[in-house]
C-alpha cells in the first residue's frame, strides 16, 4: 500500500491552537513499522494534545497525518486502525475484564468463537486469565494497565498509542512492567507510540525519541543521540543530569575545536560541532560520569584542578562536589568498583583533587 | 464551644419536630375511630376500608398513577437526552440560550408554569382544535414539562463527573457515536436516571398546583380530590388518603436508597478486596 520509502506514520507540519493558544508548534516527524517512539517533554508541553491529533479526537489546525500512506485528515475516531491507552486507563467500569478486552472486537466480522478465542489469547498475553470475570474495580491498578493495554491490542491496530501508560504503578511496578511492555511490543510487531514525562522510561522503552518543549519538536534520536549529542541546552538539561558553563570559542581545527571556559579556569579542546564560528559565545556541558577525578594530574589536555567541597556515597558511585578556584561547583561521579567502603575512595574532604574529561565528552552548543 | 454545639442540635431538633410532627399525627389521626378529626376515639382502620371502597378515590388514584408512570417516562427519557447533551456538548450555538431554557422551570413559582400550560392549551385548541379537551394528556405533558428539569439536573451533574475518557476509548475501538450511547454512557449513569424517573414519578404523584390548571372536568387525580374535600373540613378518611400517599412516596424512596447504598457498599467492598490481593 505505501509507496516505496514512505515511513509508515508521517507527521507532516502539524500545528493545534486551543483559541488563541497554540499548544503543538509545527511538528513533523516518521515513525517506522514496528518502533517504539516516544514522545518525552514536561507537563503541558503537547504531548497528549499530539496523540490525540493520531487518534482523531482533535483535528489539525494545520499540517497532515498521513498512517501507511492514507492520508488521516477527516477519518473519524472510529475508522482510524489506530488505538489508543489512555492515561486514566479509561476501562468500562460496568464491564468485566474480558468484556473490557473484547468490546473492539464487536466491530470485527468474525465468529462468536474466533472472538472468544482471541479474547483469551489476549488475556493470555497480559497473564490475567484468573481475573476475566472480575469488574475493574475488583482488580489492583498494575492490573487495570494491564487490562488497558490488551483492551487497545485485541483488534491489532496498526499503530498504538500509549498516554503516559506507566505513571500510574509505583516504581518497582514500573519497571517490571516496562520491559512488559517491551517483550508485548516485539511479539505483535505492532508501532508504539509511547507519552512519557520520565526520561529515564524513554530511555529503555524507545527505539527513537522526540524531545519536546512548550509544542515544538527539538530533537529526535535514538536514546544514545539524545543523551550523548542533544543538540540544545533544553535537551541536555531533560535528559540526565549536565553542568554547564558559558564559553568562547577560540578556535577551529581539523574535527577540534580550542574554548576558553573562565570558569573552569583555562581552556577546553573538544570535538568540532559543525556550524560554529570563531569568537562565538557558545556553551560547554558535561555530563558528571564523564567528569574524572584524581589525585595526580592526569595526562591530556582538559584537567582543572579543585578542592573536594562535598562528597556522597551511594553504595554502588559516589557524587562529589569539587570547588574550583573560579568559585563554580562541579559534579563529578566516580564508580566504587573495588569493595572497600568509605576507605577506598579517590579523595577525601578537603582533598585537592583534578577533575578532567576527554575532549570527545564535551558538548558544546551554539547557545 | 458545647453551648454552641446545644444550640445547633435543639435547632435541628425543633426543625425536623416541625417537618415531621404533623405527619405523624396525621398518620395516627389516620387510625382514629372517631369521626371527629380533633378527638382521639380508639384505634380503627375503618377508614382504610371505607376509602377502598370508594370508588371516586380508586378511580383518582389510578388516574394519579396513569399520569405518573407515563409523565415520569418520558420526562427521563427527554431529560436524559437534554442532561447528557449539556454536560457533553460544551460548544454549541445557542447553548446558554438552551440551558437556561431548560432550567428556568426549575425557579419558576409553579402557578406560573401552571397558566402558562393552560394559556398553552387553551390557544392550541384554538389554531389547531387539539387538545379538545383538557384531562389526562394535558396533565401529563405538562408534567413532563417541569419534571423533566430536574431529570436533566441529576443526569447533566452525573455526566460532569463520570470520565469522558471512557467515552472516548469506545469511539477509539471503533464504535459510533450512538454505539458509544448505548454500550458505555446509558449503563454508567443508569443510577442517576432512575433516580431521576424517581424522583419525576413522586413529583407528579403529588402535584396540585399545575394539574388544576391543567385538567378538566372527570379528571381529578388523589392530590386534587383531597384538596376539595380538605375544603369540607379534615375528615379522618382524608388522614388516611394522605397517609397512603406519603407510603407510597417513601417505599418508593426507601427502595431507591436501599438499592443505590447497596451498589456503593458493593463497590467499595471490592476495591478492598482488591488492594487487600495484591497490595
Ligand atoms: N481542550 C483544550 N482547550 C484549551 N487548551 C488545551 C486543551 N487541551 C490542552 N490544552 C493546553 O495545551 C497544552 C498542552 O496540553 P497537553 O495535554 O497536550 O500537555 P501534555 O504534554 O500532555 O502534559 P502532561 O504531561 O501534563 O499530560 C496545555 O497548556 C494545555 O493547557
Ligand atoms: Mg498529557
Amino acid at each position: 500500500m505505501a509507496a516505496a520509502g514512505e515511513p509508515f506514520l508521517r507527521i507532516e507540519n502539524i500545528s493545534k491552537f486551543f483559541g488563541p493558544f497554540q499548544a503543538v508548534k509545527d511538528v513533523s516527524l516518521n515513525v517506522a513499522k514496528g518502533e517504539i517512539f516516544s514522545l518525552l517533554g514536561g507537563s503541558g508541553c503537547g504531548k497528549t494534545t499530539l496523540l490525540r491529533m493520531l487518534a482523531g479526537f482533535e483535528e489539525p489546525t494545520s499540517g497532515k497525518i498521513f498512517l501507511d500512506g492514507r492520508d488521516m485528515t477527516g477519518v473519524a475516531p472510529w475508522d482510524r486502525p489506530v488505538h489508543m491507552m489512555f492515561q486514566s486507563y479509561a476501562l468500562f467500569p460496568h464491564m468485566s475484564v474480558e468484556k473490557n478486552i473484547g468490546y473492539g472486537l464487536k466491530h470485527e466480522k468474525m465468529s462468536a468463537q474466533k472472538k472468544a478465542s482471541r479474547v483469551r489469547e489476549m488475556l493470555e498475553l497480559v497473564q490475567l486469565v484468573p481475573y476475566a470475570t472480575r469488574k475493574p474495580h475488583q482488580i489492583s491498578g498494575g492490573q487495570r494497565q494491564r487490562v488497558a493495554l490488551a483492551r487497545a491490542l485485541a483488534r491489532q491496530p496498526k499503530l498504538l498509542l500509549l498516554d503516559e501508560p506507566l505513571a500510574a504503578l509505583d516504581k518497582k511496578l514500573r519497571e517490571r512492567t516496562q520491559f512488559e511492555l517491551m517483550s508485548i511490543q516485539q511479539r505483535t510487531g505492532v508501532t508504539f507510540i509511547v507519552v512519557t514525562h520520565d526520561q529515564e522510561e524513554a530511555m529503555t522503552l524507545s527505539d527513537r525519541i522526540a524531545v519536546m518543549d512548550k509544542g515544538e519538536v527539538k530533537q529526535i534520536g535514538s536514546p544514545g543521540e539524545v543523551y550523548e549529542f542533544p543538540n540544545s541546552k533544553f535537551v541536555a538539561d531533560f535528559i540526565g543530569s549536565i553542568t554547564s558553563f558559558p564559553a568562547t570559542i577560540l578556535e577551529r581545527q581539523t574535527g577540534q575545536l580550542r574554548l576558553s571556559v573562565p570558569a573552569l579556569g583555562g581552556e577546553v579542546m573538544a570535538r568540532d560541532v559543525p556550524g560554529l564560528s570563531e569568537g562565538q559565545e557558545a556553551t560547554l556541558a558535561i555530563r558528571p560520569e564523564k567528569l574524572l577525578i584524581s589525585k595526580d594530574r592526569p595526562e591530556g589536555a582538559n584537567a582543572f584542578q579543585g578542592t573536594v567541597k562535598d562528597l556522597a556515597y551511594f553504595g554502588k558511585d559516589s557524587l562529589y562536589r569539587v570547588i574550583l578556584p573560579s568559585g563554580v561547583l562541579v559534579q563529578a561521579h566516580a564508580v566504587n568498583a573495588t569493595r572497600g567502603g568509605e576507605a577506598a575512595r579517590v579523595a577525601d574532604w578537603d582533598d585537592r583533587v583534578w577533575i578532567s574529561f576527554a575532549p570527545s565528552s564535551a558538548i558544546v552548543l551554539a547557545e | 464551644m458545647k453551648r454552641r454545639h446545644t444550640f445547633l442540635v435543639s435547632m435541628l431538633g425543633f426543625g425536623f419536630a416541625f417537618f415531621y410532627i404533623p405527619i405523624l399525627s396525621m398518620i395516627v389521626y389516620s387510625f382514629n375511630e372517631s369521626r371527629l378529626a380533633s378527638v382521639w376515639g380508639g384505634f380503627s382502620t375503618k377508614w382504610y376500608v371505607s376509602l377502598f371502597s370508594n370508588k371516586q378515590v380508586i378511580d383518582a388514584l389510578i388516574l394519579s398513577l396513569e399520569i405518573a408512570l407515563v409523565s415520569a417516562s418520558i420526562a427521563t427519557i427527554l431529560g436524559t437526552m437534554a442532561g447528557i447533551a449539556l454536560a457533553r456538548f460544551t460548544k454549541f450555538r445557542g447553548r446558554l440560550l438552551f440551558s437556561g431554557l431548560v432550567t428556568a422551570p426549575l425557579i419558576m413559582p409553579e402557578v406560573i408554569t401552571g397558566i402558562s400550560s393552560l394559556m398553552f392549551f387553551i390557544l392550541m385548541a384554538q389554531w389547531i382544535g387539539w387538545p379538545a379537551q383538557r384531562g389526562f394528556t394535558t396533565v401529563t405533558l405538562a408534567h413532563i414539562t417541569f419534571s423533566m428539569v430536574f431529570v436533566t439536573t441529576i443526569v447533566q451533574a452525573r455526566m460532569l463527573q463520570s470520565d469522558r475518557s471512557i467515552e472516548e476509548a469506545a469511539m477509539d475501538l471503533g464504535s459510533r457515536p450512538w454505539e458509544v450511547l448505548r454500550d458505555v454512557t446509558l449503563p454508567v449513569i443508569s443510577p442517576a436516571v432512575m433516580s431521576g424517573w424517581l424522583l419525576a414519578f413522586t413529583i407528579s404523584l403529588d402535584d396540585v398546583v399545575i394539574t388544576s390548571f391543567t385538567t378538566g372536568p372527570g379528571s381529578t387525580t388523589l392530590p386534587l380530590l383531597i384538596w376539595s374535600k380538605v375544603k369540607l373540613g379534615v375528615t379522618p378518611d382524608i388522614n388516611a388518603l394522605a397517609t397512603l400517599m406519603v407510603g407510597i412516596v417513601a417505599i418508593g424512596v426507601v427502595i431507591a436508597g436501599i438499592f443505590m447504598n447497596r451498589a456503593e457498599h458493593r463497590r467499595q467492598r471490592d476495591e478492598q478486596m482488591a488492594f487487600r490481593a495484591n497490595g
